[in-house]
């Protein structure tokens, strides 16, 4: 089964503002892009599991124009609290890296 | 007017463009230059403490080159989110900065600075009447948190904007802005279609970003009219492809399809994107919908201490095979020492995180287990003081690099440290506050501006 690294051209997190996360996953082609969105790999509940988040947290948008799937959900812990771990939101995508594309 | 045409300088003053794309930029008759000054992506600390997001030689250089190439195309020269956080001092700051730059260029313009820290009171008298909205991940605020927060800005739409050119003014430095209203102010201003205008200043206001092969920040140029936009960068060898712009409407944004802005919400679900050549892209089909009520961002910070800091790795099999229990049995004693170890204890916050393990993503890591041949351990502290915080840093650190493991018989020293001194004070330390939207009657009601000549 590839994973998604060998699918998608791009997987990256960001801020959406201090309070919430986000992360896009682009794909080079519709039908790729296509074939991971029908997967339901990244799902509301997939997500949240991977995440231990609520699942009414996770929000998930297929973004056809772009080729790309978003994944967006409050940050467990705000932008540069003070114990915060990743100020820009930057580094908090790996988990799906590795995930298995059915 | 049947065709805008705008020149952005780069994602964030002082990120730097190039010099030629600029001069490129003007040659294209621009109807106004703007760029974006300030961020929340660096955390607090930019509202809390007034710092500059890129240096000031960064962002001294930029803006020489802006206010050099608006005042030779004689068009206005829009920034907003002075400072980087966007405060009054900020604005104050980038306001001396352009006097300066004006001296020693010779040059002269009608400057408009425009604050954006509302009066508190008017802020509390707001969310009495029950006109404060919390957005996404809000905390629970009271009248208490709005009067004690460090700093509160409010990201102004496009109407102060527009006011300052209302009166005259060349240059406007704004104080905290919502990105897109520094691009979108003249565009609306001339009558143009509000869905297109936003949308192109949501892209935009990122500089070179929306590139397929950006290199570094640089120059965008966006020509509106009425039925569409065209974004196309201003260096020939950056090129912008549909998927490219398309996919920068994701960026940062929570939601790709409605976006919120102070007079109504983006609506992109109908926008198509196609390639007029091989680099440059038109885009129509984007919608605005108008919101019945205005509403302005507030962003707030409050101070949450001061902070020290010490780090060690460790690189010994046998404490890394129980790195869990290890940590967990020295932080029992660190708690015990401190509560003896000044004549009265002192209250403090510790975090003891694991890179290699689980610190990145803390508590929402999937496998927290160790796996590996070192760690890297961040000791963290924050106190009411720095002289309390350093007090209580110096104890963690005695206990930490001595704490014993069953397997060694004797005095062991647990972490490797890179520093002398091992502590390392951090200052004051803040966190954000407020994530609330604020329903105003006026979109100029919470602004103040000054103007003056410049010579």
């Amino acid at each position: 089964m590839p994973r998604l690294r060998d699918l998608a051209s791009l997987i990256r997190s960001k801020n959406a503002g201090p309070f919430q996360l986000t992360i896009d996953v682009l794909f080079e082609d519709l039908d790729t892009f296509r074939r991971v969105a029908a997967s339901r790999v990244l799902s509301s509940e997939q997500v949240a599991s991977l995440y231990h988040l609520d699942p009414k947290d996770v929000r998930v948008y297929e973004f056809e124009p772009g080729r790309a799937i978003k994944v967006s959900f409050p940050r467990p812990v705000v932008s540069g609290d003070i114990f915060d771990s990743d100020v820009t939101g930057g580094q908090q995508y790996g988990p799906l890296v590795d995930l298995e594309v059915p | 007017m049947s065709e805008l045409r705008y020149l952005a300088a780069t994602g964030s003053l002082g990120a730097g463009f190039k010099e030629s794309s600029l001069w490129a930029g003007v040659e294209r008759r621009p109807d106004f230059i703007g760029c974006d000054a300030g961020s929340t992506d660096g955390g607090p600390y930019s509202l809390g403490a007034g710092g500059w997001l890129h240096s000031p030689e960064a962002t001294r250089r930029d803006l020489r080159f802006c206010l050099l190439a608006a005042r030779r195309a004689g068009v206005p020269l829009l920034i907003g989110s002075c400072g980087g956080g966007g405060t009054d001092e900020g604005v104050d700051r980038l306001a001396a900065m352009a006097r300066e730059i004006a001296r020693e260029e010779g040059l002269s313009f009608r400057l408009a600075r425009i604050y954006a820290e509302p009066d508190r009171e008017a802020v509390v008298r707001a969310h009495a009447a029950g006109r404060l909205r919390p957005l996404v991940g809000a905390p629970e605020i009271s009248a208490d948190s709005i009067r004690h927060s460090a700093r509160l800005v409010a990201m102004m739409g496009t109407e102060p904007f527009a006011h300052a050119l209302e009166q005259g003014a060349d240059v406007v430095l704004a104080g905290r802005a919502s990105d897109a209203s520094i691009y979108s102010a003249i565009p609306e201003w001339r009558g143009f279609d509000r869905g297109l205008t936003w949308h192109a200043a949501k892209i935009m206001e990122c500089g070179s970003a929306a590139t397929a092969n950006r290199r570094g920040q640089d120059c965008m140029f966006c020509t509106l009219d009425a039925s569409g936009f065209v974004i196309e960068a201003l260096d020939p060898e950056l090129r912008c492809t549909p998927v490219s712009v398309a996919a920068h409407t994701l960026y940062e944004n929570g939601d790709p399809f409605h976006l919120i802005e102070p007079s109504g919400t983006l609506d992109t679900t109908e926008a198509r994107f196609e390639a007029l050549d091989d680099r440059r892209v038109r885009v129509t089909g984007s919608r605005f919908k108008v919101s019945p009520v205005y509403t302005l961002k507030l962003e707030g910070v409050e101070f949450a201490g001061y902070a020290s800091l010490m780090l060690g790795s460790v690189r010994d099999p046998v404490l890394l095979g129980q790195l869990d229990s290890w940590l967990a049995g020295m932080r029992h004693q660190i708690e015990a020492r401190l509560q003896v170890a000044f004549d009265k204890p002192i209250p403090y916050q510790l975090s003891i995180r694991a890179y290699g393990a689980s610190g990145t993503l803390g508590a929402i890591e999937p496998t927290p287990g160790f796996e590996g041949h070192e760690a890297l351990l961040l000791f963290d502290v924050v106190a009411p003081t720095q002289a309390a915080a350093s007090a209580i840093m110096k104890a963690v650190n005695h206990v930490a690099l001595h704490f014993p493991v069953p397997d060694w018989t004797g005095s062991i020293t647990g972490l490797a440290q890179p520093y002398s001194p091992q502590v390392l004070d951090r200052g004051p330390v803040w966190r954000f506050n407020i994530n609330h939207a604020i329903e105003v009657d006026d979109p100029l009601e919470l602004y103040r501006f000054k103007f003056e000549e410049v010579s």
